[in-house]
């Protein structure tokens, strides 16, 4: 294969017919059955969306019928305001806005602080502490989950967002994907300029890094609030029923042996639509700030 | 060096001030990250070894020391080995189609597309919808009465499926939930290797005739092996990790099914930690837990320098 592959050699210039057949080739558009595979593909990714919005539309005896429904019904204000009056949702979504919030601000200040002191500044033992990080992030911190929630106990934490907030204020992932950024956006010269200006290195940080650090900043903030909005398991473990998040709220109303879809569903609903509408207005840049992260990672 | 030679340009009496803040201000920067991450996250993880090594319940004060004990009563544990069963299992049925699937939706992915960002997009949606909502909705869409794929399996003239009863049909249904969620991230990190594939390779193929499968095949799959390699281990260490998807599949059942026949490790855990409250117990197998993690990204380095050398 590896001879048939190898591009024409330089010096020959390819025949006539064989370099026409060649610019077309690479001209060449997808073909039907490629938007066909894509619609496909797209129709298996909202489908199961699509189906908890009916499901939250019907009441449940239209669920028990064969075959089942896969339009909408006109149950959703009602499932809706039962969702609110059978579960604390309201408290949820409050909690998860700030849970989210928070975690994303201070997410970002710490990695954008973290990664100007390894993308610009010198110090001892730098990379040693650098590819300290970058280890994080294959620890599977959840397995700490037992002494954390003794930790969380014994500073009476249990049942507040604090507990939920606190240990995610940093992840090894923002100060790498900082580093990277910022040892490529930051030009060296202008902060020695403002170094010779005598600069404190604060300042330097706050008037030439972070104006920077922006389009990074806004990228990773978007994924942290993407990944703690849905963390699951951790506040599980530490929230009660009472004053949840939203995930939690969730576990509550699918309990039981016999669950209620029409609600259980209008929930899954009601926690996704937030995280939609972020989507839908930003989904290009989280997708650009995934696929960065990936080719850095 | 930079820094020491502005400093030689810097007024005496500024240099101390001046001296303390290059020298010492970069470990004010990184001091919120290693002190929060010590606290919280790696703390815990080892005192996780402390209390494990202990009967250390939460419902009692005295915590007494019994060394291994925690240790050979799981490796006496049906319960455990059987979690550690389903973990692999459903890790195996999940991680293999869902890998092969965004190889070939990447490569779909990876044309001059009409409406990229669209595509795109819907590829990544099932990624943004919540652990727990996904569970919840796939749990509807699996019931044996009234689900909607047993509906469409009748069509066929296939029997319903009661999903939860079986060991094999959960693994699947819970597998679902993972290939579901994660296809579409996976493509999206072949999809940002792909275009650092020069371009010629493949014109050249289709100029020899090469169809598109050989393409992805011959050119794009070796080209892009060390990525490929990536997403095998953290799908792997994601997978040990398997958690809301059984819990929330049986109905919030700490079991995973009456049998135990989707428990999970991490299921597992979760059921003698905070359904047994036995923290001691439950201590050690976190740790077991973070051993098997440990051996399985092992094994996966062992084989990427194996593959290197070849």
């Amino acid at each position: 294969m590896a001879t048939t592959l190898a591009p024409p050699p330089r010096h020959v210039s390819p025949p006539p017919t064989a370099r026409r057949r060649m610019r077309r080739a690479l001209r060449r558009r997808p073909g039907k059955l490629t938007y066909l595979m894509l619609t496909a593909i797209a129709f298996f990714s909202f489908f199961p969306l699509y189906w908890s919005v009916v499901v939250a539309s019907q009441d449940n005896s239209a669920l028990g019928k064969i075959p089942p429904p896969v339009l909408l019904g006109g149950n959703l204000w009602f499932n809706l305001k039962r969702a609110f009056t059978m579960v604390p949702f309201e408290k949820a979504l409050i909690n998860s806005f700030l849970v989210a919030g928070a975690i994303t601000v201070s997410v970002v200040l710490f990695s954008t602080l973290a990664g100007f002191a390894f993308a610009k500044l010198r110090f001892r033992g730098r990379n040693v502490l650098l590819l300290s990080i970058v280890a994080t992030m294959m620890v599977p911190t959840t397995l700490g989950i037992i002494p954390l929630y003794m930790l969380m106990a014994k500073i009476e934490w249990t049942g507040t967002i604090y507990a939920v907030i606190v240990p995610a204020m940093v992840n090894g992932f923002g100060v790498f994907f900082m580093t990277q950024y910022l040892s490529e956006a930051v030009p060296t010269e202008l902060l020695e300029a403002g170094r010779v200006d005598g600069c404190s290195t604060i300042r330097l940080f706050w008037h030439v890094v972070l104006p920077a650090a922006r389009p990074a900043a806004a990228v990773l903030g978007m994924l942290t609030f993407l990944t703690a909005w849905n963390d699951f398991f951790w506040p599980l473990v530490v929230l009660t029923p009472e004053d949840p998040t939203v995930q939690v709220v969730l576990s509550t109303l699918s309990a039981g042996r016999i669950t209620d879809y029409s609600l259980a569903l209008t929930g899954a609903l009601i926690a996704i639509l937030p995280l939609l509408v972020v989507f839908v207005a930003l989904g290009k840049q989280i997708i650009g700030g995934i696929m960065q992260g990936a080719v850095k990672g | 060096m930079t820094q020491l030679a502005t400093e030689e340009r810097v007024g005496p009496r500024r240099g101390l001030l001046h001296r303390l803040d290059v020298k010492g201000s970069p470990y004010l920067y990184i001091a919120p990250f290693f002190i929060l991450f010590l606290g919280f996250g790696v703390f815990p993880l080892i005192f996780t070894a402390w209390v494990s090594l202990h009967e250390w319940s939460l419902l009692s004060e005295e915590h007494t020391w019994i060394g291994f004990g925690n240790y050979t009563k799981l490796f006496d544990d049906p319960a455990f080995w059987n979690a550690l069963w389903n973990t692999v299992s459903i890790w195996v049925i999940s991680t293999v189609p869902q890998l092969v699937l965004a190889l070939v939706l990447a490569h779909i992915l990876n044309q001059r597309l009409r409406g990229q960002t669209f595509w795109r997009m819907s590829a990544l949606i099932p990624n943004i919808t919540s652990v727990a909502a996904v569970a919840i909705i796939f749990s509807q869409l699996f019931g044996r009465d009234y689900g909607l794929f047993n509906w469409v399996l009748g069509l066929f003239g296939i029997d319903k499926i009661d999903w939860t009863a079986n060991t094999w049909s959960s693994h699947v249904a819970v597998a679902t939930m993972i290939i579901w969620r994660w296809t579409g991230y996976n493509a999206l990190i072949y999809l940002a290797a792909m275009q650092a594939v020069p371009k010629e390779l493949y014109d050249s193929a289709s100029l020899d005739g090469a169809t598109s499968f050989q393409q992805l095949r011959k050119i794009t799959v070796p080209a892009i092996r060390p990525t490929i390699i990536f997403t095998v281990i953290i799908s792997s260490i994601g997978g040990m990790q398997v958690l809301a998807e059984p819990l929330l599949f049986g109905g919030n059942g700490l079991t995973g099914g009456s049998d135990r026949q989707f428990q999970t490790l991490a299921l597992y855990l979760y059921e003698v930690a905070f359904g047994r409250f036995d923290f001691g117990y439950a201590s050690a197998s976190s740790w077991v837990m973070f051993l098997i993690i440990v051996i399985v990204a092992a094994i996966n380095f062992g084989i990427i320098s194996r593959l290197r050398r070849s």
